[in-house]
C-alpha cells in the first residue's frame, strides 16, 4: 500500500486547519451558508435530508487494517455506529454535527486518510478494480497510476471549479471491473506493438441523466505522459464545457457536442505543448510508488490445497459461499475473498463499527492487513491463503459478513434514495430490501446465476441503473413513487446502457415486475447463457409480454 | 475596490471603463469589444493599457496583441466559474505574457491560493477584510503537488532533490 512520506503528511493536515478555520467562519456567522457550501463540499461536506453527510476517500478502494479501525472509531465516535460504503469506493457518514467535522478529518489525517475532493466540481476520487494486485489477467497494478493521478489531481489549483464533477478510473485487467467506459476517464492499461505498457484512454462516458459510453480518444499513450495528456483534456474541458446548463456540464455532453475527432485535435493540440513539461513523469517516480504496490510476501505454495477441498466437500454452506464469494488469484494456494455487504433485508454497503473491527482484524490474520472496498459496495480481501479459507469463513459468518451472494441477484446496487437524500424521487434501500428479501432463497439466487441489479433513485443515477442487467430508476408521477426498468445494460468491457422495457411500476408492484423479468429469463434462457445474453438474443419482446400482460 | 497586490493594500492606478463611458486620462482597462473596435485610436493615445476579459473570452483570442497590455484582468462572474484560471496559465505559460494579470469580479480569499499558483498576481475583493487574511490564506497550505505558474516546487522536485536514503 501507499505509505505517505512528509509531503503528504503535511498536505493533509494542513487541510485540516484550513478546514476548521473555514467552519469556524461558519460558526461565527463570518460566512453565510451560500459562502460556506462550495468550502464544505471541496471537503466532501454535503447536507442531506436531515443531517449533514461526511463522505470520506478512499482511494482506489485501499484500506489498511489501521485505517478499517479509525473508520470504526469514527463511526463510533461521531456517527451512529455505522457507515455507508459507496459505488465510489469511498464511505459516508449520514449523521456527524457540523462543529465536529474537523475532529474527524484530523482523526483521519492521523491514518493517512483525508475527505479532499469527495464532491464539488473537481477531480474526484479515481476508482479502479477491486482485484487490482491479484488478478491473474492483469498487466501491472492500476492503483500505482491511481496514486499517480490522486497527487496530481489534489487541490490542483486550475481543475478545483470545473463545470462539474470529473471522474476517472483505472484499470490493469482484461475483465473490466472498474467500469472505465461510464467514466468522464477512463483508463485501460494495455500494450503496444513494442510491447511497451501505456494506457488507452477514454473519454466522456458517464450516467446520469443523460447515459454515454466513452469513445476512444488515443490508443496508446505511454506511461511517462499520463499526467501531461489528463492535464491536457482537463484544460480543454475547464474551457469550453457548459457552464449554462447543470445537466449539461459534464464533458461527455462536450465530446458528443464537438465529435470525438475535432475533441481529440483540440486535446492533442493542448498536449503538444505540454507534453515534455514538468509534468513527464520520471521512470524513476514511476518506480517509487510500484514499490508501496510491490506483491506481498505470499508464501510459496502448491494450489492445491487439500484442506481446503476437504472442507468444501464436508461443508455445504462454505461450499456455496467459495463458489460466490472466492475468485482465482494470480499466486499459486491464493484466493480472493468478497465479503458481501449485502445481507437479505439490509440496506447494501451499509457495516457496522463492530463488523468493521473485526474485517480489520480478518484482515491482518488471513490478508496481509489489506482490504478493499469495491464499487458494487462490497470489502474484498485480496490475499488470502486457501488453507484460511474456512477459519476467515467461520470469522464472518459470526459477524453475519459471509453471505454468499457475490454477484447474484441479490448483490444490489443501490443510492441512498429518498431515505437520505435530497435529490431523489423514489426510495431505493427499502426496493432492494423487498428483493433480496423475495428472492431470500439463496439456492434459488444460485440458480438464477449471475444478476445484476441496480437501483437509482433519481435521474442523477448515482445506484448505476444504466448499466444493470435490470435497471430501477425512481420516478415521481403525481407524487407516488414509480419505478421505470431498462434491461440489458452492463459495466464492464461490453458496457451497454440498458432498454426501457415499457411503463413505469408502483412501489407495490416493481418488487413482482423483477420477478417476473428473472422468470422470463429463465424460461428463455439456454445452457450456461447469463442474462444479457439471452436479453440479446430474444430482445425485449418476451419480457414485455410477460410484464404486461400481467399487470 | 480593494487590490492585492504583493500581499498588501495596492494603490489602483487603473481605470476599468464600461464600453459607454468616455475615454479618460492615465491607464485604462477596456473591454475586448472596445479593443477590437477601438483599436487604433486606443494604440494612439500613448498611455498604458489593460484588456478586460469575460470567462467566456479566451486571451487565445489576443494573442498577437498581448505585448500592447500592460493589465490582463479576468473575470470571475461567480465563484465557481473556474475557466480564468485556465487562461492565467496559457498567459503565463504558453503566452509569456509578463504585465499583471487581475482577478476581478467574485474573489474571495479561500481562492487566492489556486489564484496565485495559476499566475494571478493582482486581486480586486469586495471585502477589505480579505486583505488581512491575505497571508494565511496563501501559506495555509504550503505542498503543491502539480507544476504551477507559480515559483512553488511541487513535492515531486523535492522529492527528487533529496539525498538517496541507502
Amino acid at each position: 500500500m501507499y505509505r505517505y512520506d512528509e509531503f503528504d503528511h503535511t498536505l493533509v493536515s494542513e487541510r485540516v486547519h484550513q478546514f476548521r478555520d473555514q467552519v469556524e467562519r461558519r460558526l461565527a456567522g463570518e460566512l453565510t451558508e451560500d459562502q460556506f457550501k462550495p468550502l464544505r463540499l471541496m471537503n466532501g461536506l454535503y447536507l442531506q435530508l436531515h443531517a449533514y453527510m461526511l463522505r470520506v476517500a478512499v482511494p482506489y478502494g485501499t484500506l489498511s487494517s489501521t485505517q478499517m479501525r479509525k473508520l470504526a472509531f469514527v463511526a463510533r465516535r461521531y456517527d451512529k455506529g455505522y457507515g455507508h460504503f459507496t459505488t465510489r469506493q469511498n464511505i459516508q457518514f449520514n449523521w456527524p454535527k457540523l462543529e465536529e467535522t474537523p475532529d474527524i478529518l484530523a482523526e483521519l489525517a492521523e491514518v493517512e486518510m483525508h475527505a479532499i475532493q469527495t464532491s464539488g466540481n473537481c477531480i474526484r476520487n479515481t476508482t479502479s478494480d477491486q482485484f487490482a494486485g491479484a488478478a491473474a489477467d492483469e498487466i501491472e497494478d492500476p492503483r500505482v497510476y491511481c496514486e499517480i493521478i490522486r497527487q496530481w489531481s489534489t487541490l490542483h489549483p486550475e481543475f478545483t471549479f470545473l463545470p462539474r464533477k470529473f471522474k476517472i478510473a483505472v484499470t490493469g485487467a482484461d475483465h473490466d471491473r472498474a467500469a472505465v467506459r461510464v467514466h468522464d476517464i477512463g483508463l485501460q492499461m494495455c500494450r503496444n506493438e513494442a510491447g511497451e505498457v501505456g494506457f488507452e484512454v477514454i473519454v466522456g462516458g458517464g450516467l446520469g441523466r443523460t447515459p454515454v459510453i466513452g469513445q476512444t480518444i488515443r490508443e496508446f499513450l505511454p506511461k511517462q505522459h499520463l499526467l501531461s495528456y489528463l492535464e491536457a483534456i482537463l484544460r480543454v474541458y475547464n474551457q469550453l464545457g457548459r457552464r449554462d446548463n447543470l445537466y449539461k456540464a459534464r464533458i461527455k455532453i462536450l465530446v458528443r457536442s464537438e465529435g470525438i475527432e475535432s475533441f481529440s485535435r483540440m486535446v492533442e493540440e493542448e498536449w503538444s505543448h505540454i507534453k515534455d513539461s514538468a509534468l513527464q513523469l520520471p521512470l524513476d517516480e514511476i518506480a517509487r510508488i510500484e514499490n508501496y504496490f510491490a506483491a506481498p510476501r505470499y508464501e510459496h505454495l502448491d494450489d492445491n490445497v487439500r484442506e481446503f477441498e476437504v472442507k468444501r466437500f464436508e461443508d455445504r454452506e462454505f461450499a456455496s459461499w467459495v463458489r460466490t464469494n472466492v475468485t482465482a488469484h494470480k499466486q499459486p494456494g491464493y484466493a480472493v475473498a468478497t465479503i458481501s455487504l449485502k445481507p437479505v433485508g439490509k440496506p447494501p454497503g451499509d457495516a457496522s463499527a463492530w463488523q468493521m473491527d473485526a474485517v480489520a482484524d480478518l484482515a491482518e490474520s488471513y490478508s496481509f492487513s489489506e482490504i478493499r472496498v469495491t464499487h458494487e459496495q462490497n470489502l474484498v480481501l485480496a490475499h488470502v491463503k486457501k488453507a484460511d479459507l474456512y477459519a476467515l469463513w467461520l470469522g464472518l459468518r459470526d459477524l453475519e459478513l459471509a453471505t454468499p451472494n457475490a454477484g447474484l441477484l441479490s448483490d444490489m446496487i443501490a443510492c441512498p434514495g429518498l431515505d437520505y437524500c435530497n435529490l431523489a424521487n423514489a426510495r431505493s434501500i427499502p426496493v432492494a430490501q423487498r428483493i433480496s428479501e423475495r428472492f431470500s432463497d439463496l439456492e434459488r439466487q444460485h440458480d438464477i446465476g449471475a444478476l445484476k441489479i441496480k437501483i437509482s433513485g433519481c435521474i442523477n443515477a448515482c445506484g448505476h441503473h444504466h448499466v444493470g442487467h435490470i435497471g430501477l430508476l425512481g420516478v415521481d408521477k403525481k407524487g407516488e413513487e414509480f419505478y421505470q426498468i431498462t434491461l440489458g445494460g452492463s459495466a464492464d468491457e461490453n458496457t451497454a446502457i440498458g432498454k426501457i422495457v415499457g411503463p413505469a411500476f408502483s412501489y407495490d408492484d416493481v418488487v413482482g415486475a423483477v420477478e417476473d423479468i428473472v422468470d422470463t429469463y429463465l424460461e428463455y434462457r439456454t445452457d450456461g447463457e447469463e442474462f444479457n445474453d439471452t436479453y440479446r438474443r430474444v430482445g425485449l419482446a418476451p419480457f414485455k409480454e410477460k410484464l404486461y400482460a400481467a399487470h | 475596490m480593494p487590490l492585492i497586490k504583493e500581499g498588501v493594500l495596492a494603490e489602483d492606478n487603473w481605470q476599468s471603463l464600461a464600453d459607454e463611458d468616455n475615454l479618460v486620462d492615465g491607464p485604462i482597462v477596456v473591454s475586448l469589444e472596445r479593443w477590437q473596435e477601438e483599436r487604433e485610436s486606443l494604440l494612439a493615445r500613448n498611455t498604458p493599457l489593460g484588456l478586460r476579459l469575460r470567462s467566456d473570452q479566451s486571451p487565445a483570442l489576443v494573442v498577437d496583441d498581448l505585448e500592447r497590455f500592460s493589465v490582463v484582468a479576468l473575470e470571475f462572474p461567480k465563484f465557481a466559474d473556474g475557466r480564468a484560471y485556465s487562461y492565467a496559465r496559457l498567459l503565463r505559460d504558453r503566452y509569456g505574457f509578463k504585465g499583471e494579470v487581475r482577478a476581478v469580479g467574485h474573489v474571495f480569499r479561500d481562492q487566492f491560493l489556486l489564484m496565485q499558483r495559476c499566475g494571478f498576481d493582482a486581486f480586486e475583493v469586495a471585502d477589505p477584510a480579505a486583505v488581512e487574511a491575505w497571508e494565511q490564506a496563501v501559506s495555509e497550505i504550503s505542498v503543491t503537488y502539480q507544476p504551477g505558474a507559480d515559483a512553488r516546487r511541487p513535492a515531486l522536485a523535492l522529492r527528487r532533490s533529496r539525498p538517496a536514503v541507502a
